[in-house]
C-alpha cells in the first residue's frame, strides 16, 4: 500500500470516527465531543495562528470555534467532514477577530507582541545556512517584519484565501464557502493575495538572494 | 511565443489553474516563464519560513479543559439558530408579508366574483415583489445616507458610521432570505442584484464603527464603483411597475370579464 493510499484511508477512518463522535454528542454524550476537540485542536490552531499572526488570538479562535461548533452541531449532521466544518467556523471567527484587532490597534498604536519577541521567532534564524552574523540577523529581522507587514496589508478575504489555499491546502469550494463568494471570485482573491505579496516582497527577497550569491552574507 | 500571464502562473503554482497541463507544457519550452515562476516561488518560499508556534502535545486536552465548563448539556439543534433575535426578526418580517400578501390575494379573489385566477404562483410572486421592493427601498436609503456622510469639518478625524453598520447587518439577514427566494423562484435578475447588494452590505457591516474621512471615502467609492444604488433603483422601479401591472383597473376589468363570461 503506498503512502497516498494510507493517507486517504486514514483520513476516511478519521472522518468515520468523527461522524460517530458527532452522533454520540448529539445524543447527549457530551464527552464524545472531547474526542473531536482533542483530535482537531492542533490543526485549527495552525490555521488560526496563520490568519491572526498572534498566539493569544489564535488560542481564542480555537476555543470559540469548538464552542460554536458544539452549539451548531445539529446543523452539521450528514455533512461531509467535521474537521473541514470546524475549520470553516474557525476561519470565519478568525476574520471577525482580525477586524476587532484592527479596530483595537487603530485606537492604541502600541508595539506588537511579535515585534518585541521578533528574534525568538525569526524564521530565517531557523534556516541552516551559516552562523547568524549581526548583518544577517538584522536582514532576517527586517525580512520577517516586511513579510508580517505584507500579510497584514492584505485584505481579510485575501489573507484568508491565501492562508487556506497556500498553507492549509484547502479546496477552492471550501474557501469560497468561508468567504461567501463564488469559486471564480475566490480564485481571483488567491491570485490578488499572491500578487500583492510578490509586489511587496520580491525586491527584498531578490536583494537577499543576490547578497548570498555574492558572499556578502555568511 | 505567447507567454503565460502572472495570473496563470500563480494559479498554476497554487494548484488552481484551469488547464495545468497547458501551463506545464509551456514551461517546459519557455525559459522566460520558468524564470517568472521561480521568482514567484522564491517569494512564497520566504513566506513559508514564517514560523507557527507549536502549542504542545497536551494542547487538545487543554482546549477541552477550557471549554468544557462552558458547554451546555446538549448541543444546539438546527432550529435553534432560527431562534436568534436577528433571524427571528427577519423571518418575522417575511412571514408578516406572506400573510399580508395572502390576505390581499383573498380580498382580490372575493372581489372578482368567482374568478379563480388568483393562483398560488401569483400570490408568491406578489410576496416577492412587495417584500423585495420594501427591502430595496430600505437598503437604498441606508446606502444614500452612507454615501452622503462625511466629517462635519476638516478638523474631524473620525466619522461614526455605527448606525449604518447596524442597519446593514439587519438588512444582510433579510437580503439573504430574499436572494435565496429569488433564486428558488427563478428570478435571476432580482437574485443577481440582491447578490451584489449583499456584497456591499457585507462590506458596510464589517467596516470599523469609526472610520477616517479617507476610509469613508473609500467605502463611498466602492458603493459608487459598483453602481449598486443605480441598480437597486432600477430593480425597485421595475418591481413597482410589475405591481402596477398586476393591479386590475377595477371598472374596466369587471366589465371586460363580464363580457368574457358572456362569450
Amino acid at each position: 500500500m503506498n503512502r497516498m493510499q494510507q493517507s486517504v484511508e486514514s483520513t476516511q477512518a478519521i472522518a468515520a470516527s468523527d461522524a460517530i463522535a458527532v452522533e454520540r454528542t448529539l445524543a447527549g454524550d457530551r464527552d464524545a465531543y472531547r474526542v473531536l476537540v482533542e483530535r482537531h485542536s492542533h490543526n485549527v490552531f495552525r490555521l488560526a495562528y496563520r490568519m491572526t499572526r498572534n498566539r493569544h488570538d489564535a488560542e481564542e479562535v480555537v476555543q470559540e470555534a469548538f464552542l460554536r461548533g458544539y452549539q451548531k452541531l445539529g446543523q452539521f449532521a450528514a455533512r461531509s467532514n467535521f474537521g473541514t466544518w470546524v475549520y470553516r467556523i474557525a476561519a470565519n471567527y478568525a476574520i471577525d477577530r482580525m477586524r476587532q484587532r484592527q479596530k483595537e490597534e487603530a485606537r492604541r498604536e502600541a508595539p506588537r507582541a511579535e515585534d518585541r519577541d521578533g528574534m525568538e521567532n525569526d524564521p530565517l534564524s531557523r534556516v541552516p545556512d551559516g552562523a547568524p552574523t549581526p548583518e544577517r540577523l538584522t536582514q532576517s529581522i527586517e525580512l520577517r517584519k516586511q513579510m508580517e507587514q505584507a500579510l497584514a496589508a492584505l485584505s481579510d478575504a485575501e489573507r484568508t484565501a491565501f492562508v487556506m489555499r497556500h498553507w492549509e491546502g484547502c479546496g477552492i469550494e471550501e474557501i469560497a464557502g468561508v468567504l461567501k463568494s463564488s469559486s471564480n471570485a475566490t480564485k481571483n482573491t488567491v491570485f490578488r493575495a499572491v500578487q500583492k505579496l510578490r509586489r511587496a516582497l520580491e525586491p527584498v527577497v531578490e536583494t537577499r538572494a543576490q547578497a548570498r550569491a555574492m558572499g556578502t552574507e555568511s | 511565443m505567447k507567454h503565460m500571464t502572472e495570473e496563470e502562473l500563480i494559479a498554476y503554482r497554487e494548484g488552481v489553474a484551469e488547464q495545468p497541463a497547458v501551463v506545464s507544457g509551456h514551461l517546459a519550452v519557455c525559459e522566460e516563464c520558468r524564470g517568472e515562476l521561480e521568482r514567484i516561488e522564491a517569494v512564497l518560499a520566504a513566506l513559508d519560513t514564517l514560523p507557527v508556534p507549536e502549542p504542545g502535545a497536551d494542547y487538545g486536552r487543554q482546549v477541552w479543559r477550557d471549554i468544557a465548563p462552558r458547554l451546555a448539556e446538549k448541543p444546539g439543534r438546527w432550529w435553534q439558530v432560527w431562534m436568534e433575535p436577528r433571524r427571528l426578526a427577519a423571518a418575522g418580517a417575511v412571514v408578516a408579508l406572506i400573510i399580508a400578501a395572502f390576505a390581499v390575494g383573498r380580498i382580490t379573489k372575493r372581489g372578482s366574483t368567482g374568478d379563480n385566477v388568483a393562483n398560488k404562483e401569483q400570490v408568491r410572486e406578489r410576496v416577492l415583489v412587495v417584500a423585495v421592493g420594501g427591502h430595496l427601498g430600505r437598503s437604498e436609503m441606508m446606502l444614500m445616507e452612507l454615501s452622503n456622510a462625511g466629517p462635519k469639518d476638516s478638523t474631524q478625524k473620525q466619522v461614526n458610521i455605527s448606525a449604518e453598520q447596524r442597519r446593514a447587518e439587519d438588512l444582510l439577514e433579510e437580503n439573504r432570505l430574499y436572494r435565496q427566494t429569488a433564486v428558488q423562484e427563478g428570478d435571476a435578475g432580482i437574485a443577481s442584484v440582491l447578490d451584489e447588494l449583499e456584497r456591499v452590505l457585507l462590506d458596510v457591516a464589517h467596516s470599523p464603527e469609526e472610520v477616517t474621512p479617507a476610509q469613508l471615502e473609500a467605502i463611498q467609492n466602492k458603493i459608487a464603483g459598483r453602481g449598486i444604488l443605480f441598480k437597486v433603483r432600477v430593480v425597485n422601479k421595475e418591481l413597482q411597475q410589475r405591481q402596477e401591472a398586476r393591479k386590475p383597473a377595477p371598472a374596466q376589468n369587471e366589465s371586460t370579464r363580464r363580457e368574457g363570461n358572456k362569450v
